[in-house]
């Protein structure tokens, strides 16, 4: 898995940037809701205020950090995120489909594919042995209405 | 005399087959987790809570504060054994109790930090029931512009007490307030950042972004650091200290305790800070400052006490007014909603039984990790012992089905893994995310004593100075963070939070 190597700014600017997108953003959408007065707030007064003041917090931050740089973001692990984050969406669609057994498995065998010590054999008897105990745990004893056997395999 | 017939209820409540079991289950859980390197109570109890839902609210309750004091208890034995600290309020713990388990003293050092926990949890307990009732009381009187300022306040608090830049901590709580704030507005029906996503419609839920940032987020930051640390665990040969070393810990316990008590009650504080300000307390004070890092007996019994009584002081502003001061707090107060108990000073006048049932339980619960910690160490030593690349997992099948079954809801895992991913960006910049999943359910409140302030007073901001006890709090806030900007205090913080 290759790491990914993040441009030359500092933890402190992407932190900026990324206060600052998100500050507009909520004063940007926030337009569409009533503002009211200050007696009488509208929907679109806390959030504006709010929104206002974190995008001066990332302005700050950004100018801080271009004037002073610190210390780089360094690398990314993107492929073990990737793998972690896929494995979570993977069982989020197919758990109707395939069912909790089958979801489950892909979940374990899909997340320990990220780990630098991972072995198919142990892999797949880790999943076997989660999803029986999920199965026994969730749906038998606590009744979660979970189908074990999804659409797809006739459940 | 209120007091005892308060305990006395509690301890019925308490005492009951059915919460003992409850709170067995729940300080087993939290060893167990505060053995475990890489899983905190934070995602434990996110992760627990819709399980806890099928339970009469005490007996969750009661569940859930056992998982988080108990992780106390466990994060220590790992610190001592294979210096690694289980939990992040015992890191101070390796400094001397690795070294004391070196020279063959680590059934010691365990004993040490068991006897100095329950001698905290014990003091907490009479400390709780001593002061959140007359707490409660006066926040009875609270109208919308103290709470307003109050919670102003824990926010001030969680960002000084924050580690790191002051700057991003803010950014962070601004942050969360505004995630807060998604969903329908309860004032006006408006549906604000929902962008037609029916989903949104009640909120993210905070369950789902404590699993994501704690749970996902935090294996993805493991899993780039794996595979460095090979662990050899000590042996343990006697447990009973010596007469010399009851002589020497015991002041710092006792130091421990009221540090701890004084900083948990604090909204940031919590556990994790006492240990780290008891552990430079005691290497100030102590004759034997020369044994620091080499295995003195008070580097040991100092944070082990603080970070029990910092986990159970917290607590007390959970319960009497409402106000959470970690993520671990805002779950609980999280908790109680979806039990149908509005979180505040009434909690203890309306559900007497639940509020003196809980800090009952927490001195029972702390009778039981005595027990369950000592004698049965040789099994906890080795499931700290089991890979990370076989748990890591395991804890992501129990997040998953967890929120999932929250609403019985698809939407719920995707969005998980969306606040899995800005966890761990965020984890790289180096901002803390506590500081946002407290303003994250502190938002929708705020907004409504805000408007419910600013409509009493006609628009008037000076109500808020008017107000004699609102006037108090925000100069307590302003102090607070002046006192953080002064760089003689600025150093002293950041030494506090250094190795």
């Amino acid at each position: 898995m290759k790491d990914f190597k993040v441009m030359g700014q500092s933890k402190d600017f992407w932190s900026g940037v990324i206060f600052l997108a998100t500050g507009l953003g909520f004063v940007g959408f926030g337009r569409d809701y009533p503002m009211g007065t200050a007696m009488s707030m509208g929907p679109a007064y806390f959030p504006t205020v709010l929104g206002g003041l974190l995008a001066l917090i990332g302005l700050i931050l950004i100018v801080r950090a271009l004037l002073r740089p610190g210390p780089a973001v360094g690398s990314l692990a993107l492929g073990k995120l990737g793998l972690v984050t896929a494995s979570n969406v993977l069982f989020a669609l197919l758990l109707r489909r395939l069912g909790l057994v089958g979801a489950l498995m892909l979940l374990v065998v899909v997340s320990a594919y990220a780990s630098a010590r991972f072995r198919w054999s142990v892999a797949l008897t880790l999943a076997v042995g989660l999803a029986v105990g999920s199965s026994i745990i969730f749906v038998w004893l606590l009744s979660l209405p979970i189908p074990i056997l999804g659409t797809w395999l006739g459940g | 005399m209120e007091i005892f017939a308060g305990l006395s209820l509690g301890f019925h409540t308490a005492l009951t087959p059915f919460n003992l079991l409850y709170c067995l289950i729940g300080v087993f859980i939290g060893t167990l987790i505060g053995v475990l390197p890489g899983l905190g109570p934070a995602a434990t109890v996110a992760m627990l809570m819709p399980a806890s839902f099928v339970l009469p609210p005490v007996s969750a309750l009661i569940m859930l504060a056992g998982i988080y004091y108990g992780a106390q208890y466990g994060g220590s034995t790992t610190s001592i054994l294979v210096n690694l600290p289980g939990e992040a309020s015992s890191i101070v713990t390796t400094i001397d109790g690795y070294q004391m388990a070196l020279q063959g003293r680590a059934g010691v050092a365990l004993a040490t930090a068991a006897i100095g926990s329950f001698f905290a949890g014990t003091v907490c307990t009479v400390i709780i029931a001593l002061f959140a009732p007359p707490l409660a009381k006066v926040a009875l009187k609270f109208g919308a512009p103290e709470y307003f300022s109050l919670m102003l306040l824990g926010l001030v608090a969680s960002v000084v007490l924050a580690r790191g830049s002051l700057l991003k901590a803010i950014g962070m709580i601004v942050l969360g307030l505004l995630l807060g704030l998604i969903g329908t507005d309860v004032n006006s029906g408006a549906r604000r950042y929902t962008f037609g996503v029916k989903e949104l419609m009640d909120g993210i839920g905070f369950v789902t972004v404590a699993m994501g940032m704690f749970g996902l987020g935090e294996i993805v930051l493991n899993l780039e650091r794996e595979g460095t640390a090979e662990r050899v665990v000590k042996k343990i040969t006697s447990l009973m200290p010596t007469r010399e070393d009851w002589r020497r810990m015991v002041a710092p316990i006792i130091r421990g305790t009221a540090l701890g008590s004084f900083l948990g009650i604090l909204p940031g504080g919590g556990a994790l800070l006492a240990s780290f300000a008891a552990y430079s307390v005691e290497k100030k004070v102590s004759k034997h400052s020369a044994e620091f890092g080499k295995g003195a007996i008070e580097g040991v019994a100092a944070p082990e006490s603080a970070n029990n009584a910092g986990a159970q002081a917290s607590f007390i502003p959970m319960l009497t007014l409402g106000i959470p001061t970690s993520p671990v707090m805002a779950l609980m107060i999280g908790a109680m909603v979806i039990q149908g108990v509005q979180p505040g000073p009434s909690v203890m006048t309306d559900q007497p039984a639940l509020f003196w049932g809980v800090i009952a339980s927490m001195w029972v619960g702390n009778l039981m990790l005595l027990v369950l910690n000592l004698p049965m160490i040789g099994i906890w030593v080795r499931l700290c012992m089991v890979p990370y690349h076989l748990l890591y997992p395991a804890i992501l099948v129990f997040c998953a089905i967890g929120v999932f079954s929250l609403s019985n809801s698809e939407f719920d895992v995707h969005l998980m893994a969306l606040f899995g991913v800005l966890g761990y960006i965020f984890g790289k910049l180096e901002c803390e995310p506590a500081p946002m999943l407290l303003a994250m359910i502190l938002g929708p409140m705020m907004e409504e004593h805000l408007r419910r302030a600013m409509l009493l007073s006609r628009g008037d901001p000076t109500i808020f100075l008017r107000r004699p006890i609102s006037f108090g709090i925000l100069l307590a806030a302003v102090i607070a963070l002046a006192a953080a900007l002064l760089p003689a205090i600025r150093a002293k913080r950041e030494e506090a939070f250094k190795e």
